[in-house]
């Protein structure tokens, strides 16, 4: 980042260089600026929703944040969820398999999707950007072909849990939270322990960084990515179990756009597209500067198309600042 | 150190062919180390030396021929075999990670974990420690640096090449391979690691490095493998022949 910054250190310049800041600074205007537009935004329910309404786009990215630490990117990421859950969902109401099975098998077939992008891209030296465009036409192809029908999964706690809420909060000012915003959270964190705290997630910086010499550091770098692929998968088999519990149903046409908008957040999160550099967290702020926006419009009766609009507008600019001052300080 | 005393190489290559397709690399190369000296190799381009280097890094396994440690037979099949053997190589284009820091650079691949269930269960790093002995490597070398903290890249060529450098000498317990260490550097920038490598050395390590600079090979070399159309054609002194003498061999204008 910056080369100059040896001769003139302070901690004031390593916090203002982190690549967490710019979200921060975004998210805290947002907050702020909403606040002044609507009496209704900065409340304990309407922040939990706002986290409800991120949850599945939120999960999913956690794995494009890896992925796209490795320098890799995912395409594929939504209809892998689709097809998980589509599987998870027949399994149970078509085939009479107990839920916990059906929905193992769901996150099987997700780690499946994932391990096979994985091995093209290592085995083959396929981009992951082809391979992950084929494997997003095929799992879409899968999914239609396997069912078209959306099952209502209502009747069974297991698909129902990660919606259900839990309250905190005095008697005036009661606040609901879904236990999916639960485990999204909880993912972050585990995701981010293992990214800063822990020999692979340093590894995997390094791969973004620099493949060749991680290699040469001794490290099986395919198996290292073979095994983000298929992590990634999970978690996008785990994001299908909290789409069916948010929305109450399986539904094949979930998660057409679900690969853009993760990248997005990953993008607004700080997280460069190159690989190597950024933090998950700076994800979970990406995923909730776009609910912000979009709830905060919606309640400023901004039609939605111009969310759109805003959320285009949003992502250039972060890619630019952030280009911006590397620019300036290298 | 009486480096002229003949003794056992530490690390030695008899024999080594090496073909990519037709073209012939390594035809029945011989190599060898001493304890404790620096041993550089040159060679015109297409010599072979980077096959050959690479042959005893490692990087590369050779058609034929033997490749001995203390004069035993030891067979590299990855850069990993090597390593085990306890010699560390320093490759050519700085292989660092530029965004992670000096200490994460140092310990890649070889990491160290907490102690007690924070490690084994939740595979936590011991950063303190890694941080106290990346530090520890430093100060040996007397090679100064703002913060251990620092990301790699914001350091200059020569810094980064000496965090290179230092992370093989951490490692290394038998030899440390050099390629061109001081290709990509300034002058001033290339005395500072041709004055960590001589660091290096006088803890004992012997060293090879590969370079086309003459002058920083004259400066630094305690003997001079020459090597031509993939063989060694002479083993020099530095102290015994000149620069013209040593480019009239490599290029086969004189023999002896």
């Amino acid at each position: 980042m910056s080369v100059s910054s040896s001769s003139s250190r302070t901690p004031i310049r390593d916090i203002l260089t982190m690549p967490i800041v710019g979200p921060v600074i975004a998210l805290i205007f947002a907050t702020i600026f909403f606040s002044t537009q609507s009496d209704r935004f900065l409340t304990g329910n309407n922040f939990s929703l706002i986290v409800q309404q991120v949850v599945v786009v939120g999960t999913l990215a956690i794995g494009q944040t890896l992925i796209i630490l490795t320098a890799g990117i995912d395409l594929s990421n939504g209809m892998i969820m689709a097809f998980a859950q589509v599987l998870m969902a027949n399994l149970f109401v078509q085939n009479g398999v107990p839920p916990f099975l059906a929905i193992t098998l769901g996150f099987a077939a997700g780690a499946g999707f994932g391990l096979i992008n994985g091995l093209l891209v290592t085995k083959l030296h396929l981009p992951p950007f082809i391979v992950t465009l084929g494997m997003f036409n095929i799992a879409f192809a899968l999914t239609r072909i396997y069912s078209i029908t959306t099952l209502r999964m209502t009747d069974s706690a297991w698909y129902t849990f990660f919606g259900e809420t839990f309250s905190f909060g005095g008697e005036d000012a009661i606040t609901k939270v879904t236990y999916g915003s639960v485990l999204m959270i909880f993912l972050f964190f585990v995701a981010w322990f293992v990214l800063s705290q822990t020999a692979v997630g340093r590894r995997i910086y390094a791969i973004g960084n620099n493949p060749e010499a991680t290699r040469l550091a001794g490290i099986n770098t395919d198996r290292l990515i073979i095994g983000v692929y298929t992590m990634a998968g999970l978690i996008y088999g785990i994001a299908a179990l909290l789409q069916i519990a948010r929305t109450g149903s399986a539904d094949p046409q979930a998660g057409q756009n679900a690969n853009l908008e993760s990248i997005t957040a990953v993008v607004l999160g700080g997280t460069s597209l190159f690989g190597g550099r950024g933090n998950v967290m700076g994800t979970l702020l990406g995923a909730l500067i776009v609910g912000i926006f979009r709830n905060g419009l919606t309640l400023m009766g901004v039609k939605s198309i111009y969310q759109w609009l805003i959320t285009g507008i949003l992502v250039i600019l972060a890619v630019a600042i952030d280009q911006l001052s590397n620019r300036s300080s290298a | 150190m009486s480096k002229q005393v003949v003794t056992t190489p530490v690390l030695e290559a008899r024999g080594i062919t090496k073909r990519f397709g037709s073209v012939v690399a390594l035809d029945g190369a011989d190599f060898e180390v001493r304890p404790g000296e620096i041993m550089a190799i040159i060679g015109d381009n297409g010599a072979g030396k980077s096959t050959l280097i690479k042959a005893l890094s490692g990087a590369l396994v050779p058609d034929e021929g033997q490749i001995l440690v203390n004069n035993k037979p030891a067979e590299f099949r990855s850069p990993i075999d090597a390593r085990r053997y306890g010699i560390e190589t320093v490759y050519q284009d700085l292989a660092v990670a530029p965004a992670l820091n000096i200490v994460e650079n140092m310990f890649l691949g070889r990491e160290i974990r907490r102690s007690g269930f924070l490690g084994t269960i939740f595979r936590m790093l011991d950063k303190k420690q890694m941080l106290a002995e990346a530090t520890d490597h430093m100060s040996e070398l007397k090679f100064r640096i703002q913060s251990m903290h620092q990301a790699v890249e914001t350091l200059s060529g020569g810094q980064r090449q000496g965090v290179a450098v230092a992370r093989s000498a951490a490692f290394a317990s038998k030899v440390i391979i050099m390629d061109e260490p001081t290709a990509a550097l300034g002058v001033k920038e290339s005395g500072m690691v041709l004055d960590l490598i001589r660091k290096v050395n006088d803890g004992g390590l012997p060293i090879i490095i590969i370079s086309h600079n003459m002058p920083h090979v004259f400066e630094i070399a305690d003997r001079i493998h020459i090597q031509r159309l993939g063989r060694r054609v002479a083993v020099i002194d530095p102290k015994e022949y000149d620069m013209s003498d040593a480019v009239a061999i490599m290029t086969g204008a004189k023999e002896i």
